[in-house]
Parts: C-alpha cells; sequence; structure tokens
C-alpha cells in the first residue's frame, strides 16, 4: 500500500519531538501516511505556509489557531487544535548579572515560580534601568505566562519592564551581548543559555502553570473537516509517539534523533534535561523539575478547550482582542476534544468524558472520568492560586483589568 | 498621489538580493526606497521612515519580530497587514513560493501596491535562479576535478592512456547504469583508502 503524504512545518524546538518520532519511529507509516517534515524559520512562516495549505498541519503555539480563528493575524483562515503535543518545556532564563541581583534579593535556585518572583520585583523596583525581556511570539505562551508571571509577582509587563519578540535561537546569544536581560522560551533554548552564555534559569512554565499545554497541531478547519480519516490517522499516530516518548527506557534513542541536521542539529547533551527533567539551571546548581515536559501521562496530549478560553482571557487582558461572547464561544472551538476522542476511543485508550475543566482546582493528581474507566491528571492551576473557571469568564477578565 | 510617493522597506540580510530589489524599485520611479540588512536597525527605521509596504524575505528569522514592532509602533498611523488584497491569492502565492512577504499599510489601494509586489517577486525568482544556475556550475567543475582524479589513478595503476581511461570510466557507467562522476568518485574514494600511499 503506498502511504498517504502529508506535508508538515515544525520549528526547531524540542517539543517538535512528538511529531519528529512519529516519523522516525514508523508511527505516521503504521497508520498508512508519509509525513514530512519541514523546518522552518520563523513562527509568521509557519502560520502563512499552514494558511496557503502549503503544510497540511503545523506544529504551532497553542494561542496561534485560537489568533487564526479570531482574525488577528495575516491570511487569517479558522483553525483548529485537535491535540497538544504535550505538556510544559518552557523556561524563564536570566542573566548572569541579573540573577546575582535577584540571588541577592532572595531568589531561591529552586525554581519556584513564586518566591523567585518575588524576589525579581525587589530587583525592578530598584534597578537603574528598565529590564528587557525577550519572547518568541506575541500570541505565544511565553509571553502569556511570563506577563502573568510577572503580573502577579507585583510587576507591571508595559510599564516596568520592556518585552520584544526574538527567534527563539537568537534568545541565548542576545542574552550573552546583553541586548536583553531575560528570556521565556521552550527548550533546549534555556539550556543552551545556561550553558553557553552562563544564564541562569529561574522558573519554568511547569511551576507557572502546571501541567499545561504550549504546542499543539493546528491545521486549517476546512481542511480537517474534508479530511477527517487523515486527522484521525495523524492523531494516532502521535499519540503512539507519544507513549514511546514517556517511556524512559527510549530517552536516549529520543535525544539521538532530535539532535539530527535535519531537526535540532544540537548536541544531545542539551536536548536530554527535557526528557529526563534533571536540569543544570546555572553555575552547575541541579534541579530535577517534576513534569518539566510530559509527552503523554495525564492526558496530555488532550486539547481541553478551558485551557483555549484560558489563552484568549489573556489575548483580551494585554489588549489583542476585545471580549465578547461569540468571539470566546469561537476561541474555545479551536480546541478539539472531540476529534481527538474519536481518533482514540476506538483503540481503548482512555480520554477523558469532559471537554472542559476548572484550571487550578486540582491540587494533586486526581482520577477523572475517562471513556472505558478513570483517569488520573494534574496537578493544574497557577503558582499564585489563582482559579480559572471557564463558566466564570467575564468575571476573571475584569477582575485581571483591575 | 503618484505611486512614486510611496515609502518602501526592504529588509533581507542577502545584500545582493537587497540591492537587486532596490534597482528595480529607483527603475520603476520609487524614490523612497530604505533598505535594511540589520533586524536590529528595523524598529528605529519604522519610527523614521513610517513605511507604507514593507519588503522581507521568507527566510528571514525574524518575521515574528518584525510584525511585534509593528503592533507596538506609534508612527504608523494605520495598522500594517500582509500582503494588500487577502482576496488576490494567486499573487500571495506567487510572493511565498518565490520566497518573500509583503506588509502593507491598511487601506492602500491594490493598484499602488500590486507593481511593487509583482516587481520584487519576479526578482526574488530570477535571484533564485541566478543562485541555481552558480551552484550547477560550481559542482560541474567540481565533478570534473573528481573525472581528472580516477583518470591519472587509472593512467597510474594500469598504465592506459588518458583517452583509455576516460573510455573505461565510460564503459563501467553504462555497464552499472551509473553516472560516470559516481564510478570516479568511487574510484577516488577506493584509491584514497586501499591505493599506495603517495
Amino acid at each position: 500500500m503506498s502511504l498517504t503524504p502529508l506535508t508538515a512545518g515544525f520549528l526547531p524546538l524540542f517539543d517538535s519531538v512528538l511529531l519528529v518520532l512519529a516519523r522516525e519511529k514508523g508511527f505516521a507509516a503504521n497508520e498508512g501516511m508519509d509525513l514530512l517534515l519541514m523546518r522552518e524559520t520563523s513562527w509568521a512562516n509557519i502560520r502563512d505556509r499552514a494558511a496557503l495549505g502549503h503544510f497540511d498541519f503545523a506544529q504551532m503555539l497553542a494561542p496561534m489557531p485560537i489568533a487564526a480563528t479570531l482574525g488577528l493575524n495575516p491570511l487569517s483562515a479558522p483553525m483548529i487544535a485537535p491535540m497538544t503535543l504535550g505538556l510544559g518545556g518552557n523556561g524563564v532564563t536570566v542573566s548572569a548579572d541579573l540573577w546575582a541581583r535577584m540571588a541577592e534579593a532572595g531568589a531561591p535556585a529552586t525554581l519556584e515560580a513564586g518566591p523567585v518572583g518575588a524576589a525579581l520585583a525587589k530587583v525592578v523596583r530598584s534597578h537603574e534601568r528598565k529590564l528587557r525581556f525577550g519572547v518568541v511570539h506575541q500570541t505565544s505562551p511565553h509571553n502569556y505566562e511570563l506577563r502573568y508571571w510577572l503580573s502577579a509577582s507585583g510587576i507591571v509587563p508595559d510599564r516596568d519592564v520592556e518585552i520584544v519578540v526574538l527567534p527563539p535561537p537568537y534568545l541565548p546569544d542576545a542574552l550573552g551581548a546583553g541586548g536583553i536581560d531575560g528570556y521565556c522560551v521552550g527548550e533546549p533554548w534555556n539550556t543552551v543559555g545556561v550553558k553557553r552564555e552562563g544564564g541562569h534559569i529561574a522558573t519554568v512554565k511547569a511551576a507557572i502553570w502546571r501541567n499545561s499545554p504550549d504546542k499543539v497541531i493546528g491545521m486549517r478547519a476546512a481542511w480537517a473537516e474534508a479530511n477527517s480519516e487523515l486527522v484521525a490517522g495523524l492523531i494516532r499516530a502521535v499519540h503512539h509517539a507519544a507513549r514511546w516518548c514517556g517511556e524512559p527506557a527510549n530517552h536516549a534513542e529520543a535525544a539521538a534523533i532530535l539532535s539530527a541536521p535535519q531537526y535540532l542539529d544540537l548536541p544531545g547533551e542539551v536536548i536530554s534535561p527535557s526528557l529526563t527533567g534533571r536540569f543544570d539551571v546555572g553555575a552547575g546548581v541541579a534541579v530535577t523539575v517534576p513534569n518539566s515536559f510530559v509527552p503523554y501521562a495525564g492526558a496530555a496530549n488532550f486539547p481541553w478547550t478551558s485551557q483555549a478560553l484560558w489563552f484568549y482571557s489573556q489575548m483580551v487582558r494585554w489588549g489583542e482582542v476585545e471580549h465578547s461572547a461569540d468571539r470566546a464561544r469561537a476561541a474555545a472551538a479551536t480546541f478539539r476534544p472531540d476529534v481527538y476522542r474519536s481518533a482514540l476511543v476506538p483503540l481503548g485508550v482512555p480520554t477523558p468524558v469532559a471537554d472542559s475543566k476548572i484550571e487550578g482546582l486540582l491540587a494533586e493528581p486526581t482520577e477523572v472520568a475517562a471513556t472505558g474507566g478513570t483517569l488520573v491528571i494534574g496537578p493544574d492551576g497557577f503558582f499564585d492560586g489563582q482559579v480559572f473557571d471557564p463558566a466564570a469568564l467575564d468575571a476573571y477578565i475584569a477582575a485581571q483589568r483591575r | 498621489m503618484p505611486a512614486a510617493d510611496l515609502s518602501i522597506l526592504v529588509i533581507d540580510e542577502n545584500r545582493i538580493r537587497a540591492t537587486i530589489i532596490e534597482e528595480g524599485l529607483r527603475e520603476a520611479g520609487h524614490t523612497r526606497v530604505t533598505v535594511v540588512h540589520e533586524i536590529n536597525e528595523v524598529a528605529r527605521v519604522i519610527e523614521r521612515e513610517a513605511p507604507d509596504v514593507v519588503v522581507i524575505d521568507l527566510e528571514n528569522p525574524n518575521r515574528d519580530r518584525l510584525e511585534h514592532f509593528f503592533t507596538l509602533s506609534r508612527a504608523l498611523k494605520k495598522p500594517i497587514a500582509m500582503f494588500v488584497d487577502r482576496s488576490d491569492s494567486a499573487q500571495i502565492e506567487a510572493a511565498v513560493e518565490a520566497g518573500v512577504s509583503a506588509y502593507v499599510v491598511d487601506g492602500l489601494k491594490k493598484e499602488r501596491v500590486k507593481p511593487i509586489l509583482d516587481m520584487a517577486v519576479s526578482r526574488f525568482n530570477a535571484f533564485a535562479r541566478l543562485t541555481r544556475e552558480l551552484e550547477q556550475a560550481r559542482s560541474e567543475l567540481e565533478d570534473r576535478k573528481v573525472i581528472e582524479q580516477a583518470k591519472a589513478i587509472l593512467i597510474r595503476t594500469r598504465g592506459l592512456q588518458e583517452a583509455e581511461a576516460y573510455a573505461l570510466l565510460r564503459k563501467t557507467a553504462m555497464n552499472q547504469g551509473r553516472r560516470i562522476i559516481e564510478i570516479a568518485q568511487n574510484l577516488v574514494t577506493a584509491d584514497s583508502l586501499l591505493g599506495p600511499k603517495e
């Protein structure tokens, strides 16, 4: 049987791993697909080529398909995200100079978002100039999480600090050259910042918003509609890749595959921490991060509509879109748990029966109802203890205005 | 207002290609053309020039940064959108195929921008063709060198004349259904591994 070619765009980031494994370990071929992975240089290119149909689908920043659906982008077209490419994966790295001042102000080298943020706030208040932070894209989890962390720590992002956009591979260089004081980016670019530029990982996404999605599979809604069998096959292929990636016995092989020139083109030693969760956070201090990147466990690939809505709430918060009930509905409907479920339930894979959850209710790993039984998910929620209830979106948005 | 009054910003890290585009714009009568190679200058240039049209190559990893500048800039009176007319999908397709992207200030008339974009697309394509041809010429030269080496090996090890050496390479290639350069490459590799030290 000949394979159906399927073209996908990706950026050289650790969390392209599930797509790479789907190809390299034969999971895509098992589903009858020849998965062609095209490395891109910018999220703008991913967005444009996905919109024009050069890519059937792409690795996307989780808020990207939402922005496309809401018409916030050039070449906007309704997009869907039927699957997330794992949870966690980001970190905030600061320069050696800034870390020294933060440590003086009481920041522990434990990656805990609360105390580290409090120390950063002290530094910001006394610093002789405005600190500058880099993120990879305006409509990115990095931007929203960095801003959330700063705000909850008492720092007003657009007043107290400056936030600029730079491509991921350029962030460590810019940190080393003093162009920026810190950045929020996906791995391996935090580890690279530590190893090459003497930076210090201050905190991680897994601490700011526990077990939250970063990248998704994004595709045009019309294409998904017309190719539902292909979409289901793709979800199954990436599902098998995610399970394989979650096995510790496979970590070394996964790192070796990803380090190849056509993918990350980086040594395995900067890729491994994402898989093992054991990070050199700077100055030789090793910290083990629970759930730093979760490829599969805890329904890691399930696209909760509540998480789409949280990203939407942050677009509203930072003035990228004006809130309306219709827009909120459209944003939530971009994430498609129904498509995910219908692809995997026939395989007997337990998937959550709810489409949405209250973000911040699960303090511990918790058993929830799933198709064919139960499933353990979480913990979830934000470091400052705030709860996001999608049913109370208006109140959440109003509270963040204050 | 004549078309020539538009302020056009060209961002391209490839200096030769940027020059080719700039010349094309000037030939078309545009006088307000600014070329930027270094992305670090872009924010300042946008504030100073308040461009109506921005042309950037798609390989440029700084597109996300550029789009962020657009949202921040106070010099731009109107929002900047990608491409002049979303309905003109053929032109958008041609541009992306050629590897160029354009941002245009909202409300600018299609007929004013279309020639600029068409010119950029055709010059990007011409540049790509030129690069391909140069690459081909370079690799042909390399091939010829390898074949010369292979002939020298045959002359040395089998005592053949030059013409006989070439004929042997050609015959072997034909028998194996491969290209002469592949046979020659194999021979040179084998000789460097197994042959006598020179």
